[in-house]
């Protein structure tokens, strides 16, 4: 394997002088970095850790490793989503009261150790996180492709475990999408095909993200065509939908992204390896891929994967108000509690509540045992949702934009009407 | 018993048993059961094979923030295999035996396998390997692990 260069203080961590843990820390980054074949550590000042995501004994011992090594971070870590809410008693007759309180402890640890406790799967949604040119420590699959591709923050995917060493280190290799060399763009997606309308239509993004994360696995794709003026929540949605279907850690969006500001930059001066035209045709199919279901009564919505943002919390009120929900169905919204408590001091929860809707803070519908006794036919307006769920829940899944879900959801039934 | 060469050493640790040679990539986040080794991707072209006490050849692991917490929880409760050879060598995988090494004391050797010898693992082949990669094949034997 590669020797990696070490500064004096790097090699004092692997060599123990700053006790066993930061040694065991820095010898999984070293690792690491000769995996990927990096040349140096570089300094990282901004993490956002899965390993607080309890799925099992391993991520609880090793929490616990952590709690009696009595470490402290020396950068600002935020935490990931949990499989259970920390405010909404989620304890349904399905979920095992192990499972919960194993959860529990391992966020109760990561809160003890300093992390700031956002249990956000969409932490760019706050405010005081990292910025352009950031070196930083990503592991969540969209937040990972957010943070590269719309701010312009640097990070690898870290998986579980390596996320907490390099963040008790401050050390990421110097590889991959850190450098410069490593964020060319490399296979085109040409939108110009596409009309604007069809473009501008909430569905599209989640759809072109899936669509690109297929094709383009876990190379850097380029799009050319989206508007400048897309929201960030479609970006978003994008993100999350590139990063399931495939293993895409960033895109460029010409004239859109900020390291995009025109193709020169996008391929760094070089030419796409590969180009793929979309055309409408391609969205239909992306759509129906996505869609184990497109008829029937409706038994649950899911929205707010990745976690709402503010904007969309706004559209989903103007959409609701006044209205109830049909009595034989539940509506969740995921969301991070900051901008849930955002929410609601602009008085938009009140609203959404008063229709029957049921937020959900700290998680997400598709591993919350709040969740987990769902059945039968849903409706997201998540490319994620709909790729993961049918694979994890026992249900049934309709895409479809915001509206719809809320029209459907009205009803008591699937009611597709405002189709690209 | 016969050499049959030398691996790239990502996790050291001395282990035997029968060779379970991958065509396709293997998730250790939901790819197979938690409770008995079972290949449960329906994508998967050997869905039905189980991982348990097998040397695991595989050209690389599908990429989730979950897979070294899913590799940790096989090795800890004994569902997983007793080593892995890789095409590619992959950060995931060997974080998730670096971690189960600390915590449990089980060593699960990985090895990153240059593509001649990879090529010449078959299924059912029973195999050792040593602490520093060298790979030997053996007439007959079980599953072992354990440095």
């Amino acid at each position: 394997m590669s020797a990696v260069d070490l500064s004096a203080a790097e090699r004092a961590d692997l060599n123990g002088e700053n006790g066993p843990l930061r040694q065991f820390a820095m010898s999984l980054v070293v690792r690491a970095a000769e995996i990927w074949r990096a040349p140096c550590l570089i300094k990282a000042g901004f993490a956002h850790i899965d390993a607080c995501h309890f799925n099992g004994q391993a991520h609880l011992d090793f929490a616990r490793m952590l709690a009696c090594g009595n470490v402290r971070f020396p950068i600002p870590v935020w935490t990931n989503t949990l499989p259970v809410s920390l405010l909404q008693n989620d304890g349904r007759a399905d979920s095992d009261p192990d499972f919960v309180s194993g959860a529990r402890e391992v966020a109760e640890i990561y809160r003890k150790l300093g992390c700031r406790p956002v249990w956000t799967c969409a932490p760019y949604q706050l405010p005081g996180g990292p910025g352009f040119g950031d070196q930083i420590i990503g592991s969540e699959s969209n937040a990972v492709a957010f943070y590269n591709s719309v701010v312009g923050a640097r990070t690898q995917k870290y998986g579980d475990f390596l996320d907490v060493c390099c963040a008790l280190t401050g050390r990421v290799p110097c590889a991959g999408l850190h450098r410069d060399d490593g964020r060319r763009g490399q296979v085109e997606f040409d939108l110009t095909g596409l009309s604007d309308a069809l473009l501008r239509h909430e569905e599209t993004c989640p759809l072109i993200g899936h669509i690109m994360g297929e094709r383009a696995g876990s190379s850097i794709p380029v799009l050319r065509g989206l508007p400048g003026d897309t929201p960030q929540d479609n970006l978003k949605a994008m993100a999350a939908a590139a990063g399931a279907s495939g293993g895409v850690a960033m895109f460029h969006a010409i004239g859109v992204t900020p390291e995009a500001p025109d193709a020169e930059a996008a391929y760094q001066g070089g030419t796409p390896e590969q180009v793929h035209r979309i055309i409408a045709d391609d969205l239909t199919v992306a759509k129906s891929s996505l869609s184990t279901v497109t008829s029937g009564q409706l038994d649950m919505v899911a929205l707010g994967t990745p976690h709402f943002s503010i904007h969309e919390f706004r559209r989903l009120a103007q959409a609701i108000e006044g209205q109830r929900i049909h009595a034989d169905l539940r509506f969740y919204v995921s969301t991070a509690r900051f901008v849930a408590d955002a929410a609601r001091a602009e008085g938009l929860l009140d609203p959404i509540e008063r229709a029957g809707v049921e937020i959900l803070t700290d998680t997400c519908t598709y591993f919350s045992p709040a969740v987990r006794a769902c059945r039968g036919r849903v409706m997201t307006n998540s490319a994620k949702w709909a790729f993961y769920a049918p694979g994890m829940l026992p249900v049934k899944v309709c895409f479809a934009g915001l509206e719809d879900c809320v029209a459907s959801a009205i009803r008591g039934e699937i009611t597709l009407t405002n189709r690209a | 018993m016969q050499l049959l060469g030398k691996g790239n050493v990502l996790n050291p640790g001395k282990a035997q048993g029968a060779l379970l040679v991958l065509e396709d990539a293997l998730s250790f986040w939901g790819g197979f059961d938690p409770q008995t080794g079972r290949i449960l991707d329906d994508h998967h072209p050997q869905k039905g094979a189980s991982i348990r006490g097998r040397v695991l050849a595989m050209p690389h692991s599908k990429g989730s923030a979950g897979t070294p917490a899913g590799m940790a929880e096989s090795i800890r409760k004994g569902v997983g295999p007793v080593a892995i050879l890789l095409r590619k060598a992959d950060v995931n995988v060997t974080i998730g035996a670096m971690v189960a090494a600390r915590l449990y004391d089980l060593h699960i050797p990985v090895l990153q396998v240059p593509d001649p010898l990879f090529a010449q693992l078959v299924t059912g082949q029973v195999i050792a390997i040593d602490p520093s990669g060298h790979i030997s094949a053996l007439d007959g034997g079980t599953s072992v692990i354990g440095l």
